[in-house]
């Protein structure tokens, strides 16, 4: 009799329990998910109901797992979080929900965002995926000591690509040190740059590559000029040799975007506060590097709830200025954007106000649109940069044949 | 033993009795075995099947389970034309040539020094050579991407202070060593600079190999040389390298299997995939195995059905290697 009472207490209680709470599952990456962490608390006290449970892998295993989710359809989160880079890709699954349409109804948000982001987080069939909550304006670092010590003008370096390699030259010369980590980086600018709102990098709207445009020649023109000046240090982003020439002071510039300096300052190059400064990108370019997004998978369980929690990290304010405050994560909500914190100056920058000029470049990036093939023409296009640069190849040629080889690729 | 059974099935109880029904004496090994046979279908027989059949279909895994399209033998067609591939098929072929046979010349002799000079401290030093091969492939490639690195690496260093070595105003040893640090990711260097790493890694293996079947050779033949007055030399070339011939089989098998295969080593020494996702195999693809292409065309390009042609035609050319491998022996014996 006792023990049939406790039953039916126990099996009242987690009835009741069930009815009310919802655990909502969201996967994310770091630094991302120090975000969500400091979230957590702040939306339980207006949601008691709803309890997050998130799991964060490593930045690639948790791209490769949402893509092994979405294969086999089970283990989705409720609400997923997608860098930049693979957005185009996930938009073109059909696994993700399209938040332009009911219930959600995104586009009525777009003026809250960034301008550029909402295109970037958008499929080819107009279905748009993710909703940002935070953005990487590009900017140009560079070590003013060693500009100076170089006798560079630091105001006029940057105005077009032949004064940038002009001054490299001299900073070889005078210092030492290399003025890129690699030709590639300039590549990357360039074919970046004159882009209206609408086109893609790599694609126009009906697939068709365009790596034989004037951009991508003259990318690869001012890449080699660099390669054949000896200005580059022929070493990639995110490898200890490149690591290591930012804090010896052995790579003069770093064109990025605005959250490599908190990369620098942290655990990059400390050593080096205060010599470093922030710059628009050269030649009036404006782009973006990375952004973070949240999407919720056709087959979460809780979509009403996820939406409910996307809403929170990217319309709220407070919270975004939370995330921009305490993580210097750019917000891609533009009233965040216009905070004071702006104001702030950035001790690592030698006091400078950068945020300013991030948000002015933020402002400018063009609303382009992604593909679900611009990985791999990224792949092809650096490979052929790759025979421009060691083995002298023709630069029509070599355009020429990417296109090619995007057109083989490109099969479905 | 059957006594033993019948002991115990002649007071049945119950339990035992319902038990039974399934556990019998035909069944319990099947039953007993079936966790090997389970596990391996699910993670070993099933993932092979599924690749055959995706390799006649065009997958991007992100539109599921559904979106893929039968395309026939055109993923095939498409790999045996693709400049990517072959250039990775050579770059297998040249790393596991450059790595393979100085692995092979320098084990033999090695497992033979050790086998006839050494006797109280052989497996104390066979374990230090031993060493490399049971270390963390990622961990071994991290040390000596810092040992290689351009700029900062100790190599760099030791070979440039040789170079620049000054005798009253003179360089001597300038014409023999570098002055300048060299780019060891220059596309010239990066295929010998695994090969080296593969080379370090895996002559231990080899040496254990050779130093066991050194083991298994009598003796007495040895002294019937000695009596006839062959040298150690002749010992060698007379005794030890014909019966070392099975051995010699096995690892160069292994060795074919391993080296066309080869993936981390060359994966992390060329910088893996980075943030930015798109190089593989550093500057113009000059260390890009034919698995790392697998790779790739998987991840990179998110084809997993031309990925899977491309490992089954690996899988053809490893099985041809080791085919003509097995003829060459079979044929001089």
């Amino acid at each position: 009799m006792k023990i049939m009472h406790a039953l039916l207490l126990s099996a009242a209680m987690s009835g009741s329990v069930a009815a009310q709470t919802v655990t909502l599952e969201v996967a994310s990456f770091p630094d991302l998910d120090r975000g969500i962490k400091a979230a957590i608390p702040l939306y339980q006290e207006a949601h008691p109901d709803v309890e997050i449970k998130l799991v964060s892998l490593a930045f690639g295993d948790h791209h490769n797992a949402m893509t092994t989710s979405l294969a086999t359809g089970s283990n989705l989160p409720d609400v997923m979080a997608v860098e930049v880079g693979f957005i185009g890709k996930f938009a073109a699954s059909g696994g993700i929900e399209d938040l332009s349409k009911p219930p959600y109804n995104a586009m009525q948000y777009q003026d809250q965002f960034a301008r550029f982001t909402l295109p970037q987080a958008t499929g080819g069939e107009g279905n748009l995926a993710a909703i940002p909550v935070d953005i990487g304006p590009g900017a140009l670092f560079y070590r003013q000591d060693l500009l100076q010590k170089a006798g560079v003008d630091e105001s006029a370096f940057s105005n077009n690509w032949d004064a940038f390699i002009e001054a490299g030259k001299k900073v070889k010369e005078k210092t030492g040190a290399y003025m890129v980590a690699h030709a590639g980086d300039l590549k990357d600018i360039i074919i970046r740059s004159d882009l209206e709102d609408g086109e893609g990098i790599f694609f126009d709207k009906e697939n068709n590559s365009l790596v034989t445009s004037p951009r991508f020649e003259k990318a690869f023109k001012v890449a080699k000029a660099a390669r054949d000046a000896g200005i580059d240090a022929k070493v990639k982003a995110w490898t200890s040799e490149w690591t290591e020439g930012l804090r010896r002071g052995q790579i003069a510039t770093q064109m990025m975007g605005s959250w490599v300096a908190g990369h620098l300052a942290n655990w990059i190059a400390p050593e080096s506060a205060g010599l470093w400064r922030s710059k628009q990108l050269p030649d009036n370019v404006y782009a973006s590097w990375g952004g973070s997004f949240y999407a919720i998978p056709a087959k979460a369980q809780h979509k009403h709830e996820a939406w409910e929690f996307i809403r929170f990290l990217a319309l709220n304010k407070s919270m975004q200025l939370e995330a921009f405050h305490k993580l210097d994560a750019f917000p891609a909500l533009v009233t965040a954007q216009n905070d004071q914190f702006l104001q702030q100056p950035i001790e690592f920058l030698g006091g400078q106000k950068a945020r300013v000029q991030w948000k002015e470049a933020a402002d400018r990036i063009p609303a382009i649109t992604v593909n679900k093939y611009d990985t791999i023409a990224d792949e092809i296009v650096n490979a052929e940069l790759d025979k421009v640069l060691l083995h002298d190849k023709d630069i029509k040629e070599a355009l020429a044949d990417a296109h090619k080889l995007i057109k083989r690729r490109v099969r479905y | 033993m059957s006594a033993v059974m019948e002991r115990r099935e002649t007071p049945a109880a119950a339990p035992v009795k319902s038990r039974r029904r399934w556990l019998t004496r035909k069944t319990a090994p099947y039953v007993f075995i079936s966790p090997f046979f389970i596990l391996f279908a699910v993670f070993g027989l099933f993932p092979l099947l599924f690749t055959i059949y995706l390799s006649f279909h065009y997958w991007d895994p992100s539109t599921g389970l559904g979106g893929m399209k039968w395309v026939g033998f055109e993923n095939f067609t498409f790999v045996l034309t693709d400049d990517w591939f072959h250039k990775s098929l050579y770059n297998t072929f040249w790393i596991a040539l450059v790595s393979g046979v100085p692995q092979h010349l320098a084990a033999i002799p090695l497992a033979f020094f050790l086998h006839t000079r050494l006797s109280r401290w052989r497996n104390a030093v066979v374990g230090l050579y031993f060493l490399p091969f049971i270390t963390s492939t990622v961990a071994i490639s991290l040390v000596f991407t810092s040992l290689f690195s351009r700029d900062y690496g100790l190599i760099n260093v030791l070979l440039t202070q040789m170079g620049q070595w000054e005798v009253a105003g003179l360089r001597p040893l300038g014409w023999v060593f570098p002055t300048e640090n060299i780019d060891w990711n220059d596309p010239g260097y990066t295929k010998w600079v695994i090969s080296f790493v593969v080379w370090w890694r895996y002559v231990g293996w080899n040496t254990v190999l050779y130093l066991s079947a050194l083991q298994t050779i009598p003796k007495d033949l040895y002294e019937a040389a000695s009596i006839d007055g062959a040298s150690r030399r002749q010992q060698f070339w007379h005794i030890t390298v014909p019966l070392l011939r099975p051995m010699m089989f096995l690892a160069i098998t292994l060795s074919i299997i391993g080296n066309l295969q080869l993936f981390e080593e060359p994966f992390i020494l060329t910088g893996g995939l980075g943030p930015g996702g798109t190089s593989i195999g550093g500057p113009d693809q000059a260390g890009k195995t034919a698995a790392m292409h697998m790779y790739a065309t998987a991840y990179i390009e998110s084809d997993f059905g031309t990925a899977s042609a491309v490992a089954w035609l690996l899988f053809l050319i490893i099985a041809m290697m080791t085919w003509a491998n097995n003829k060459a022996f079979k044929e001089k014996s």
